[in-house]
């Protein structure tokens, strides 16, 4: 029997706020432990939490940035659950009124991802192990968290691996979080179920713990798919529970049933007030909103004819698009431009990470004037290939290698006089064409390009020299 | 006048400096303490410190506020940086907060003197102090009797003249209550008047600071000067209306005094005619009394424990040994050394709310309890706020008996609990209540009657009870203890 596989996800994401959620301590990544901490986020008795405004707005752009629906109310509860890294026994979250309602991601296969919901949370510490003791480090407690849940819609593996990586995608795009799965800052618990294919009802689903990596994520998820499916087909029948993956194995296995057996008594957090979120404050941060991937995609192929690949290339990152949409301001072919980005430019930035920062040597400035040199016929393609590489060798730019004597021949003017001296230098090959030789022409032509040294435009001079001797 | 008027008047006209003012409190805590038991915790040396500062002020020229240099009390379960606080919990031994309570830098930044911590039942959970570790503060009245809870060291303090006034914090009564039993006045303000931050949690959304006093315009002054709005709590307005200590004194011809028919019954008869008393007295004041129902009262007790008990049930999660507080000698890994800590270090009493609240929000069982709290907490308010339309102030008896003698509220935490029945209700509704001293039982021993005003109008119930303690000065009688000015 064919087995369809069902999957959910909820992605915790880190944001990157400058100060926790309920304190005014550092976010930052490492340090000393226990140095980023105060009364605060280590729970100290008598201490009370006050929501930075800024982990609202971060949010906000978030549910904005996968089309959700922006909660006019919501409000804080406490999630209770006893383990060492977690100060004050309970993390503060929501899940009766959650910041963001709905949303969606749209994969490449034009299947949308629904959303459930995306809330904001704190993380907690981190246990140490060392010398044969524990340590905790309450660093982490407190740093702003958004949870993304996903409704049951993803069907394949590549699926998963496209829905994650287009999350990360938009996350970083809109400016929240660096979204690195090895540090921590984004991770995901994977929900999983097999069924029949064909078959409308949900099998039993099992919940893979803090996927650490998209590998991981596809490893898991095939190891579980054939587990679910090996464990049916003979007969047996799936238990719900919470698995942890072993990345040596590259299996899954239950998590103790202690782990497992939360009962969170979740309640409104008293401390805390009613978060109102003002509709003027949403529709000034849906305004400052950058023009998402997905649409800047559709836009370049659209409107600038770029192919779909060479556009989701450019938009992958959105400093390159940024980069892309400065270079070609007022130029006549984008496309020439996108060639340039892909072809020579990406051969210079290879890592992902690179990509993802595009910092190079030409500036998007740069490669506009050196593609408008282009537009306007100064100079030909060849030549502009090469000084893109001598700009991306020094980072200076197009004329330090380009002379006013190699531009000279092709403007108007200097066509019509290396034409002249042609006709004037030939006669025999003009009296040859007179006689209804069209070959002789290109004789004349050649006569043009080799004393522009190659950069006239041959149809144009063409065009001229016949003009002059059919006068 | 007001007691701390009087104490700033004697430093002002240099007729006693601080320090000996302060001196002569540390001298009669050392000979009454060990009979009232109010303080667990003396910090003479930092008051000594604190006094010989406002007399170099003195001794400078300089102008003094009307707190600066009048020795008080803070609740041991207030934050206060470098000494102890310990919510007198076992599973506190040894704390000292990094950090000072809001209200206690509000206090400090005035220079007030604080000569301790006072006594309080364990995690502000009782009505007679008696589940204190360190053995429950006596009544000044009759050390053969309880201080009252949870406040009990703060009003016996102040009632046994053992500090100038002191801040307790009430949660279903826990100030009121003890100012009832102790003949002292207690102040619980409207829930946001006065910053939580620095106060060690019992019930959240519950929680308020105020004043144990000896009179009402000593109320008022402690009142509008902790009651400040305060960015580190998020549910803390400051008051509203202006300092209430201006505001004493004026008319009260006209105003009508609430009086529901619930809150009489089952209360004895001593303290019901006390406080049928006290509403003739208003009459006679110009007052007018107007007789309503108020039938929800009846799910004012069960709410409260609902609540109290979920929200502690969370609150007190934290204290497992790890970070601070006591930890226990011997384990075996970290959740058997969690365990072994709350069982050792938490009392019977705390251990019994810490289960019900637990239980309150399990799941299968939030629906049924903790939700339907809720709700009907809301049903609560709206009713307060209908009778509100019919008058200014509610009187009610702040507690359905006088103070008990020692060891009888051990016996039956049912019966206990009812002690509350008169005060948890304006702490479910947020709303300010004065607990005023209105006469006395034939043992002698006071009876408190409370006046409960709308949301943050403590100016209207402060005037209230002025204009009662103008009228019946007989109910405000000293104790043979403490400091005589």
């Amino acid at each position: 029997m064919n087995y369809e596989l069902v999957s959910g996800f909820e992605t915790h994401i880190e944001l990157s706020t400058k100060t926790k959620i309920f304190c005014g301590c550092t976010t930052q990544f490492g340090g000393e432990p226990n140095s980023h901490c105060c009364p605060v986020c280590i729970g100290l008795p008598g201490t009370l939490p006050v929501l930075n405004k800024e982990v609202v707005r971060f949010a906000v752009k978030a549910g904005l940035a996968v089309h959700g629906k922006i909660a006019e109310v919501a409000k804080m509860d406490r999630k209770n659950y006893c383990y060492p890294d977690l100060a004050k026994a309970y993390q503060i979250s929501q899940l009766y009124a959650p910041l963001i309602i709905g949303g969606y991601i749209e994969l490449s296969n034009g299947r949308k991802i629904r959303l459930h919901h995306i809330h904001i949370e704190e993380d907690a510490g981190k246990l140490i192990h060392q010398h044969g003791d524990t340590y905790v480090d309450y660093n982490r407690g407190g740093v702003p968290l958004i949870e993304i849940v996903s409704e049951p819609d993803i069907r394949s593996i590549d699926e998963a691996k496209e829905y994650v990586e287009k999350l990360q995608q938009v996350m970083r795009w809109v400016g929240i979080s660096d979204c690195k799965m090895q540090e921590g800052s984004m991770r995901c618990d994977v929900n999983i179920s097999v069924r029949p294919a064909g078959s409308e009802a949900f099998g039993t689903r099992t919940e893979i713990k803090n996927m650490n990596s998209i590998t991981n994520i596809a490893r898991a998820m095939a190891y579980e798919y054939e587990r679910q499916v090996d464990l049916l087909e003979s007969g047996g029948k799936v238990i719900q529970e919470t698995l942890r993956f072993d990345d040596a194995s590259g299996t899954t296995s239950p998590m103790r049933s202690k782990e497992d057996a939360h009962d969170y008594r979740y309640f409104r957090d008293p401390d805390l007030v009613t978060i109102n979120v003002p509709r003027d404050e949403v529709e000034r941060l849906r305004a400052e909103m950058p023009e998402l991937p997905a649409e800047k995609r559709e836009r370049y192929e659209a409107e600038y004819g770029i192919p779909e690949k060479d556009a989701a290339l450019l938009t992958k990152y959105r400093r390159i698009s940024e980069y892309f949409d400065k270079a070609i301001e007022g130029v006549k072919s984008p496309k020439t431009v996108s060639n340039f980005i892909i072809g020579q430019i990406f051969r210079r930035v290879e890592t992902e990470a690179d990509k993802e920062i595009f910092d190079v040597a030409v500036t998007p400035e740069r490669l506009n004037e050196l593609v408008r040199l282009l537009d306007s016929g100064k100079i030909r393609n060849n030549l502009a290939k090469s000084t893109l590489e001598k700009m991306l060798d020094t980072g200076k730019g197009a004329l330090d290698f380009i002379s006013e004597s190699d531009m000279g021949g092709v403007d108007d003017s200097a066509l019509l006089a290396l034409c002249q001296a042609a006709v004037a230098g030939n006669p025999k090959a003009v009296e040859d064409f007179k006689s209804g030789k069209e070959k002789a022409i290109k004789a004349l032509v050649g006569n043009v390009m080799k004393n522009s040294r190659g950069k006239a435009d041959a149809v144009a001079a063409e065009a001229k020299i016949k003009e002059l001797i059919l006068s | 006048m007001g007691l701390i008027q009087t104490i700033h008047e004697k430093l002002v006209s240099r007729e006693l400096s601080c320090t000996e003012l302060t001196k002569a409190y540390l001298e009669q805590i050392d000979s009454a303490n060990p009979a009232l038991n109010a303080y667990v915790c003396v910090t003479g040396e930092e008051a000594l410190a604190a006094a010989a500062a406002v007399d170099k002020k003195l001794a400078a020229g300089e102008e003094l506020g009307l707190l600066e240099g009048v020795p008080m009390a803070l609740k041991d379960n207030m934050s206060t940086k470098g000494v102890l606080t310990t919510c007198c919990s076992k599973i506190l031994t040894g704390y000292k907060p990094i950090y000072d309570a809001t209200v206690w830098e509000l206090l400090k930044a005035q220079n007030a003197v604080m000569l301790g911590k006072t006594n309080m039942d364990e995690f502000a959970m009782g009505s007679s102090c008696e589940n204190s570790c360190y053995g429950g503060a006596m009544n000044p009245f009759d050390v053969n009797h309880v201080s009252g809870g949870s406040s009990g060291g703060a009003a016996s303090a102040v009632g046994g003249n053992l500090a100038a006034y002191g801040l307790g914090s009430d949660t279903g009564g826990s100030i009121r209550q003890p100012a009832s039993f102790c003949g002292a006045v207690g102040l619980k303000p409207t829930y946001g008047a006065v910053s939580r931050y620095g106060l060690i949690a019992y019930a959240s959304s519950l929680d308020q600071i105020g004043p144990i006093t000896k009179t009402v315009e000593d109320a008022a002054v402690v009142f509008d000067a902790i009651s400040k709005p305060d960015p580190r709590d998020s549910t803390c307005l400051g008051a509203k209306g202006g300092a209430t200590a201006q505001q004493l004194g004026s008319d009260i011809k006209g105003m009508k005094v609430g009086i529901a028919r619930e809150y009489l019954d089952g209360v004895r008869d001593d303290v019901k005619q006390a406080v049928l008393n006290a509403a003739k007295t208003y009459e006679a004041l110009g007052a007018q009394i107007v007789y309503f129902d108020l039938p929800v009262l009846k799910f004012a007790l069960p709410v409260y424990y609902i609540i109290a008990c979920a929200e502690a049930s969370s609150n007190l999660g934290r204290y497992d040994g790890i970070r601070y507080g006591y930890k226990t000698a011997r384990y075996n890994g970290t959740h058997d050394m969690i365990c072994r800590t709350r069982s050792e270090g938490f009392g019977e009493e705390v251990k019994r709310r810490i289960l019900l609240g637990t239980y309150v929000l399990s799941a299968g069982y939030y629906d049924a309890y903790y939700k339907k709290a809720t709700d009907l907490r809301g049903t609560i308010i709206k009713a307060f706020n209908d009778a509100f339309a019919h008058c200014d102030v509610i009187l009610a008896p702040t507690v359905p008996m006088t103070a008990f003698e020692k060891g009888h509220a051990a016996s039956d935490p049912i019966e206990t609990y009812l002690t509350d029945i008169c005060t948890v209700p304006v702490n479910i509704a947020g709303l300010p209540a004065v607990s005023v001293p209105c006469g006395f039982n034939q043992k002698g021993m006071p009876i408190g009657m409370q006046l409960i005003g709308k949301s943050f109008d403590e100016a209207t119930i402060l005037n209230a009870a002025y204009h009662y303690q103008q009228a019946a000065p007989e109910n405000f009688t000293d104790t043979k203890w403490g400091v005589k000015l």
